[in-house]
């Protein structure tokens, strides 16, 4: 399973990197007198409202959803393991303040928040990974601070702090890379995560507003088609659904492969 | 028991009061004038002025947060700038709505994750396990966004049977409470699996199979009995997800419904409403984490002296 998500994720990749450049058709250019047309040998997905080509929009909206889910995943690991090793190496007033500003925010249900968020910022790219990566943080804090509170009492630690190493020398070298395992899995599932929060906040209207070519805006625009071109909807709605299955599939094999104990098992 | 009841509502109450300051600041996150925002760029500015005082907006920062806080205490959380109806009216009338909806999807959750779970734990490793496996990752991976409008193609254009929108009978509640219900069910048949592949492993199981209980029996009235506590948990942590997920569900099932609403009131830029909606929403999730936990607590005594 691990090798399927990962070809997957492969190529999802390949399609925002070179698909574009492929594609026979430019994911903006509109045949109006074939709109609605169903997929046929020269058009893979149909033509959209616009007469514009799914295939291709489908391809151009990988690059959105890898975009989304890349820089999300970054900002929010590197918050996440920057604030949730210092809660947790520090303690005291320090993992109190963080604690509480973590428990508040996991007090708004998932994709909840984000929409709030949204809504008062106003619809577009740069507010979606605003909103998911002020959201997509908590999760890495909680982890690692976790990780970090047992880490820290490990003899290597304490060997390094007898030594007279800087308390960030201590959490960049010693302490850090013992939550990275866990760390790569969460950022594994989290890619998964954020491309279906962008697509969620896109088909409510929320995130990348037309023309920009995004899977949840082309799964918005065919709700209005469902009788009479369901194209529209099954195909963004499927590189959605394979691509977020590619990553849990990946994140699933990772997590099996790095934890001592399921890893160990048949 | 009393202590450890006292101290997780305790716990809760900072939380509360976190989750109400940042709903308030919401309305001051906008960018440019609130005011100006809501009323939109044709607006003349003695409206503006007008809605600025209407909403307190020309109050020191401190006086309308404490109004907000007062007012949400007493359930009082504005009008709606569209319809000048009560926030908490109009947040009423929806919510049997959204229980309902919620209700249903849970029900169509435990019923298709528990079977699931069960089979994959007890024929672990065998096609069945893969399937199980396989179904559980897809329920995960496939958006209710796009689940909801395959299930309308299929059953409510290409066969007829049901609804396509609305509310009202029974037939319309069945496609949104699979399509809100099936990552939830991925979800449970993925922990009923885990923890049940954990209890089959105890001593008791073997010796209740030793005793010469049959398999379905060491299975179902001693494992399963014991792996349902977690199950449990989850099913109470998941049910923000459920009311999050309601929100794109009612959307695509035109569902009259909070979420519905919400959506509704972002449209129209009626921001109190917004605040309200979502205010109940992260309330309603707080409360039932409290009761799971409580609930929790009461089954597994080992919580209560953490």
């Amino acid at each position: 399973m691990t090798r399927v998500g990962a070809t997957i994720v492969l190529i999802a990749v390949l399609a925002a990197l070179v698909g574009p450049r492929i594609a026979r058709f430019d994911p903006a250019a509109q045949e109006l007198a074939k709109r609605l047309d169903g997929p046929s040998a020269t058009h893979w997905f149909g033509l959209d409202e616009l007469g514009r080509d799914i295939f291709a929009r489908v391809l151009a909206g990988a690059r959105i959803s890898l975009l989304v889910g890349i820089v999300v995943v970054s900002i929010s690991t590197i918050v996440g393991t920057l604030l949730g090793s210092i809660a947790g190496y520090f303690g005291g007033l320090v993992d109190e303040a963080i604690s509480r500003v973590i428990d508040v925010l996991l007090a708004f249900p998932g994709l909840l928040l984000a929409i709030a968020l949204v809504a008062v910022l106003g619809p577009s790219l740069t507010n979606v990974v605003l909103a998911l990566s002020l959201i997509g943080w908590v999760g890495y804090a909680r982890l690692v601070r976790a990780q970090v509170l047992r880490a820290r009492e490990f003899e290597f630690v304490q060997a390094a702090r007898a030594l007279g190493a800087t308390t960030p020398r201590i959490l960049a070298r010693h302490i850090i890379p013992t939550a990275l395992p866990a760390v790569t899995v969460q950022a594994t599932l989290g890619m998964g995560g954020a491309i279906l929060a962008e697509a969620a906040l896109s088909f409510l209207g929320l995130g990348v507003q037309p023309p920009t070519p995004s899977w949840g805006t082309m799964l918005d625009g065919g709700r209005t088609h469902l009788l009479d071109a369901p194209h529209l909807t099954i195909f963004p709605g499927l590189a959605i659904a394979l691509l977020v299955l590619g990553f849990n599939f990946l994140g699933d094999g990772l997590r099996d492969a790095l934890d001592p104990v399921t890893g160990r098992r048949p | 028991m009393i202590g450890f009841l006292a101290r997780r509502v305790a716990l809760t109450i900072p939380v509360l009061l976190g989750v109400a300051t940042l709903v308030f600041s919401l309305i001051h996150l906008i960018p440019g004038d609130p005011a100006q925002a809501m009323l939109g760029e044709s607006a003349s500015p003695q409206d503006v002025v007008e809605l600025r005082a209407r909403l307190g907006l020309d109050r020191p920062l401190i006086e309308q947060y404490g109004r907000f806080l007062r007012g949400a205490l007493r359930g009082d959380l504005g009008q709606s700038l569209r319809t000048n109806q009560p926030v908490t009216a109009a947040i009423l009338e929806r919510m049997p709505a959204t229980i309902e909806l919620a209700a249903a999807a849970m029900t169509v959750a435990v019923a298709l994750a528990i079977p699931l779970g069960i089979a994959g734990a007890v024929w672990r490793g065998t096609a069945i396990d893969h399937a199980a496996t396989t179904l559980s990752l897809l329920g995960i991976s496939i958006p209710n966004f796009w689940l909801g409008p395959l299930l309308a193609i299929v059953f409510s254009i290409e066969l007829g049977w049901l609804p396509v929108s609305g509310r009202g009978t029974w037939a319309h509640l069945v496609l949104p409470a699979i399509s809100l219900g099936a990552a939830l069910a991925a979800i449970l048949a993925r922990m009923t699996r885990a923890t049940l592949l954990e209890e089959l492993r105890e001593q008791y199981v073997i010796a209740a199979r030793a005793r010469g209980a049959s398999r379905a029996r060491a299975v179902l009235r001693h494992a399963f009995r014991n792996s349902l506590i977690p199950v449990i948990t989850l099913i109470g942590l998941q049910f923000g997800a459920v009311l999050t997920g309601a929100v794109i569900t009612e959307t695509i099932f035109a569902w009259p419904g909070i979420g519905r609403l919400l959506i509704q009131s972002i449209g129209f830029r009626d921001y109190p409403l917004v605040q309200g909606c979502i205010l109940l929403i992260a309330v309603t999730y707080v409360g039932m984490n409290l009761v799971t936990d409580l609930l929790y607590g009461l089954v597994d005594p080992r919580i209560r002296y953490e």
